[in-house]
């Protein structure tokens, strides 16, 4: 008796401790990957560093253009993907009888969400621009305009890359909403509108937000799809216009424009570029913003998601 | 003979092939309070929510037969449903509050009526609660979160909630199930009370309750209606056997 017990003992603690081992491990890696990272970066960091351009074929100046450029494109792509993806998910949970085509859609959207990034940069370039984008200017008449790599069809691509994280969470939220609430407001004489509008997505709305955020920062962090979208490896000027109406100017995001982006930005100093390690400086610095705006967005889902769930209180 | 305001004839409902009511008749009284007994899974709840036709948000339930409100017939298909349920309160087995606040809980069935005057919903809100017996209990906190009352006020602002757009019939599931025997005494007086104005139905697994609170009673068994008859009668000198051995707790 008094062995088996000893046996047990010693084959819990050596499992606690294997796992003990590998978490360390884990954030043994991540804290030498990101020590690195800012142990190397943060030299450079200035504010000319962030607002400033690229000068000397690269090897000195900024990276501003490619954090524009890849606030700009993210911005446009959250337009396109929130309430597309949304409202998708409120149709698929809320609405669409579960038969054999849901089980299918439901599955799909799913299994998209492991496709590589790459499909999705040739299915964005094969389809909106060789397909949408050509069909428009001859439709138009427009010459070579949308019919080439640019900002909108990087933003739709990141757009339709995150399309399943943003579904996918706010079913998840939209699941999560107890059947009895919906009974009590049925019970009360609510509609089906009524009901999703004043039920549930104020209670889905901490995972919805949560959802989009992470899909913010997968589309600013991906490289792959913006290589044949419109990423350039330098530009001087940034892809704006100004929209003037009745002599009063704003300057916009032009979506016709080709554009730096950050990701594409570190990839290309560190590949093409005429002196890969006389620009590494360069390069751990734009890392360490690109975290840093990933880190900043994730936070700011968390501190949502908090004081959401504080509005709604504890069930 | 008592009024009849819910009139049920040869109704029979079915879970897919599976039948969960089978072929029931009976006539519930206007401001009574009528109690559905039985075993569990004999059919009471799905009976009760036939009424107010929340079986329609479950796929696969076919219903055939007759079910009467007021001589009218509630699965005509020219039926509003969504104006039914506002004729009809439910309350349900758990509290099923709304993350919001108690003024907010209370008023929600006026509010997806379109209702916005702040006045008239407070002074509706306040009436609502002293016909409930909560007003004392909560009229400083009404905008605090409803989740912060203790369970048994929480089932009777429920039931509040039901009331604030003056139904004429109010069901409940089991509402005392989850609470502790205070909470449950107040209920029972609040039902004993809101009978004189309204038509009350109400599933209980509580035999005593059944006793205590309604007028009427009806048996269920495997989807089937047992015995209905006066309380008294039901409890005291039931005609089947059946219903007295499962009164007297020899089954279910």
């Amino acid at each position: 008796m008094e062995l088996a017990r000893k046996k047990r003992d010693i084959f819990g603690s050596i499992f606690i401790n294997g796992i003990r081992l590998f978490f360390f491990i884990l954030v043994f890696v991540l804290v030498l990957i990101l020590s690195k990272i800012i142990y190397e970066g943060i030299g450079i960091i200035s504010l000319e560093f962030i607002f400033d351009a690229p000068r000397n074929n690269m090897m000195d100046g900024g990276i501003g253009p490619a954090i524009f450029g890849t606030l700009a494109v993210t911005f446009i792509m959250i337009l396109m993907a929130v309430p597309l993806g949304v409202f998708a998910a409120i149709y698929l949970n809320e609405y669409a009888k579960d038969t054999f085509l849901t089980r299918v859609i439901r599955t799909s959207v799913n299994n998209l969400a492991g496709v590589p990034s790459i499909v999705f940069g040739l299915f964005g370039l094969g389809f909106f621009i060789f397909f949408i984008g050509k069909n428009i200017d001859e439709v138009l008449q427009t010459g070579l305009l949308f019919g080439q790599p640019c900002l909108l069809w990087a933003s739709s691509t990141l757009a339709v890359l995150v399309l399943p994280i943003v579904i996918v969470s706010t079913l998840e939220a939209l699941n999560a909403v107890p059947k009895t609430h919906r009974d009590a407001s049925y019970g009360l004489g609510a509609t089906k509108w009524q009901t999703i509008r004043n039920v549930v997505l104020p209670q889905a709305r901490p995972g919805i937000l949560t959802g989009t955020i992470l899909a913010i920062s997968r589309g600013a962090g991906e490289t792959a799809p913006v290589l044949f979208l419109g990423a350039a490896f330098f530009l001087p000027n940034l892809p704006i216009a100004d929209i003037c109406i009745g002599g009063y100017c704003i300057s916009m995001i032009n979506p016709a424009e080709q554009f730096m982006y950050l990701a594409y930005h570190i990839f290309i100093l560190a590949t093409q570029s005429s002196n890969p390690t006389l620009t590494l400086p360069i390069q751990y610095g734009a890392t360490l913003v690109l975290i840093a705006i990933t880190f900043l967005l994730n936070v700011t889902a968390i501190i949502f998601r908090y004081r959401f769930r504080k509005i709604i209180g504890r069930i | 003979m008592k009024k009849t305001k819910i009139s049920v004839k040869d109704l029979n409902l079915y879970y897919g092939h599976k039948q969960a009511l089978k072929d029931i008749t009976l006539e519930i009284p206007v401001n009574k309070v009528t109690a559905f007994i039985g075993p569990s899974g004999c059919g009471k709840s799905t009976f009760l929510r036939t009424i107010n036709r929340m079986n329609d948000l479950i796929d696969d339930v076919k219903i055939s037969g007759n079910v009467s409100i007021d001589e009218i017939n509630i699965y005509d298909k020219d039926i509003d449903v969504v104006n039914l349920r506002k004729r009809i309160g439910m309350v349900f087995q758990k509290s099923n509050l709304f993350p919001k606040s108690i003024f907010e809980n209370l008023v929600y069935g006026l509010r997806i009526n379109g209702m916005k005057n702040k006045k008239l919903l407070n002074e509706i809100a306040e009436k609502t609660l002293k016909q409930a017996a909560l007003w004392d209990e909560v009229k400083d906190r009404l905008n605090e979160h409803a989740f912060s009352l203790s369970g048994g006020q929480q089932q009777r602002l429920c039931i509040a909630r039901a009331l604030v757009v003056e139904p004429e019939i109010i069901l409940m599931d089991e509402p005392a199930s989850a609470l502790d025997p205070i909470s449950t005494g107040k209920i029972e007086e609040l039902i004993h009370e809101l009978k004189k104005r309204y038509t009350i139905v109400i599933v209980t697994h509580n035999m005593q309750q059944a006793a205590r609170v309604s007028d009427v009673t009806a048996l269920f068994y495997l989807g089937e209606l047992i015995e209905y008859d006066s309380t008294t009668k039901i409890f005291t000198n039931p005609d089947k056997k059946q219903t007295e051995d499962y009164v007297t707790g020899r089954f279910g």
